[in-house]
């Protein structure tokens, strides 16, 4: 089992903890990948908003270099999974728009793209390609008496036709994640949605309020903490937790609080295979882990 | 077959909040969840309200809650969500208030229509046959034309859920239709109508109106298109248009997205959002998460920069 690992421009960037979890857990699963270290930025479906053609070409370049090496690739962001992986779909099945975009492909780059690339995010790497059964042997410490709400964020679930890993109505492989690693996962209505990371600086009223209601939520229905398989969905619920606090307040009375701990999903099978938080990056975080570890230990 | 159908019931003259009501009936493969709805209002107890009318995927009544999910009542099988879910939940649309039982207020839903002047503007009194100009219009209206006002897109509406001012995907995708309209003469002042609060950069592309469409109408995509639309016309001076065209810039130049130069060039000369980050920003660098901004470009970045100079030929 190898994989050409592709990390994102958050996993490098500003959640470095997604990438050293990432590496931990894969390296403790004997889990193989060759990093695509010159990669590039699959565009955030921002790019494909612009310029759909220099979106396809951008990914296009990761899916030949991918293809090259001979191996599948492995991506740990829901949005590149989403962006990546949903145009890796339309590039197979159109063989025109393929030929338009290797033009320009080969012309810049001296690579082409032939469609044999399959685009696979970890987590379903984990309940998949390797397993859960297989998976639940490496669970050295498991995570009794957890609670843990799964995040799923939009882009590894919709539009259904370029993902189609999980049924978006129902989705449950963060829950049997969640399951394998001795927690219990909590059920509730916002683990679909958007976390509001996408108007960041655009609307902060709409942003910080679809914080308060996720993680509201989350705390609600008795969540220690939260996981996600998207970076962004991370950056939107953690670093700007402590403003939809305020929000939560005024809602819900002074004394209430979210404290919600958000976890990669790397971080959280790294902590049922037993892994410090320090090896996991949790040093990272804005809001503190160190209450949901205390629980764990 | 027997099953079990579950209806959060509301009387506002009786009941404080909806609740569950279970009722049986016979249903076979043809079963919708809308002639179930009928069998238990002929049958079981005549107070239960719902909408409905073609009973044929048309008009756009009978949007409810079928399994948590925005849909059609009439276009849904019985058999099919019970395949699915193992269950029949049913509800009125998220996120609109209840008026009885499935009927809920559709009033906000209209305004938000009207908000957008639904209808071509024209002084042209001297306007050739309609059939001539609309000749190749349907490439350009993308099915923005097939909605059917049903409702599902702004139930379903991430962003409207917690701002309900914003226009949402029903209304703006009508924008579009008449943005590519040749015979409108409005069309730039209707563009310029969007880019503030509640316009089109208030959408978060959660892909949630894609997906509930019963007339695969893409809102979320119209939406997109009238975005490239507003920076293609100079409308480039909110954040939200920077956020693409500073996004391409910062991609063009180093291969990937810094995430700390990013907000710096989006908010740049504003200065009251700028003050607004610092904050943020000091909290970001003190646990290693801002990526340093004047960094040398990452491996890679230079075969990006060819892919991007191959676009501009």
């Amino acid at each position: 089992m190898k994989y050409a690992y592709y990390p994102g421009c958050a996993g490098k960037g500003a959640t470095p903890e997604l990438h050293q979890s990432t590496m931990k857990v894969l390296d403790g699963l004997g889990i193989e990948v060759e990093e695509l270290r010159a990669f590039n930025c699959c565009g955030a479906g921002v790019i494909t908003e612009a310029d759909p053609d220099l979106a396809y070409t951008l990914n296009a370049r990761t899916l030949a270099t991918a293809e090259v090496m001979g191996l599948n690739i492995m991506t740990v962001c829901g949005t590149c999974q989403g962006v990546l992986g949903g145009i890796n779909k339309k590039l197979q099945k159109d063989k025109a728009l393929r030929d338009r975009i290797n033009e320009k492909l080969k012309a810049s780059t001296g690579l082409s793209y032939q469609g044999k690339v399959k685009v696979k995010h970890l987590q379903w790497i984990l309940v998949k390609d390797f397993g859960l059964d297989a998976l639940k042997k490496f669970i050295t410490n498991p995570l009794t008496d957890v609670s843990i709400a799964p995040f799923y964020g939009c882009y590894i679930l919709r539009p259904e036709a370029s993902t189609g890993f999980d049924d978006w109505e129902n989705p449950q492989s963060l829950e049997k994640l969640i399951k394998t690693v001795g927690a219990y996962p909590v059920e509730y209505d916002d683990r679909t949605k958007c976390c509001g990371f996408p108007v960041f600086l655009e609307n902060e009223d709409i942003s910080t309020g679809m914080v308060e209601k996720r993680v509201g939520s989350a705390k609600k229905a008795g969540g220690d903490a939260m996981v996600t398989p998207c970076p962004l969905c991370h950056m939107g619920l953690d670093i700007k937790q402590d403003n939809a606090e305020k929000i939560h307040r005024e809602k819900e009375g002074p004394s209430q609080n979210l404290n919600m701990p958000i976890l990669h999903l790397p971080q959280l099978i790294g902590l049922g295979m037993g892994f410090s938080p320090e090896s996991l990056g949790m040093k990272h975080h804005l809001v503190p882990t160190a209450p949901l570890i205390q629980k764990i230990n | 077959m027997r099953i079990t159908v579950t209806i959060q019931r509301f009387n506002p003259e009786t009941d404080v909040k909806t609740h569950p009501v279970d009722y049986c009936i016979e249903a076979g493969r043809e079963t919708t969840v809308l002639l179930a709805l009928i069998k238990i209002k002929e049958e079981i107890d005549g107070t239960l309200s719902f909408r409905a009318s073609c009973r044929a995927a048309i008009c756009g009544s009978d949007l409810m809650m079928i399994n948590g999910i925005q849909k059609l009542a009439c276009k849904t099988s019985i058999f099919e969500e019970l395949d699915h879910h193992g269950k029949i939940v049913i509800g009125p649309m998220a996120n609109m208030s209840v008026i009885k039982d499935l009927v809920v207020d559709m009033d906000p839903f209209w305004k938000k229509i009207r908000a957008v002047t639904p209808y071509v503007v024209s002084q042209n009194t001297d306007q050739p046959t309609p059939t001539e100009p609309l000749k190749n219009i349907q490439e350009a209206l993308q099915n923005a034309d097939a909605c059917i006002m049903c409702g599902a897109c702004l139930s379903a509406c991430n962003s409207f859920e917690v701002s309900s001012d914003f226009l949402g995907p029903a209304a703006l995708a009508k924008a579009y239709r008449f943005q590519v309209d040749p015979r409108d003469e409005i069309r730039r002042e209707r563009l310029d109508a969007l880019q503030g609060n509640n316009g089109i950069w208030d959408c978060v592309r959660c892909v949630y109106c894609v997906q509930v469409c019963p007339k695969d109408v893409e809102p979320m995509e119209q939406i997109v298109r009238l975005r490239k639309r507003s920076i293609e016309s100079g409308f480039t001076q909110s954040i939200g248009a920077k956020h693409i065209t500073e996004f391409e810039k910062v991609v063009g130049e180093e291969g990937r997205l810094n995430e700390t130069r990013l907000p710096l060039l989006m908010t740049w000369g504003n200065l009251g959002k700028m003050i607004q980050m610092i904050p943020l920003g000091i909290k970001m660098l003190l646990h290693g998460k801002s990526p340093n901004p004047f960094a040398k470009p990452p491996e890679g970045h230079e075969a990006v920069r060819e892919i991007f100079k191959g676009r501009k030929k």
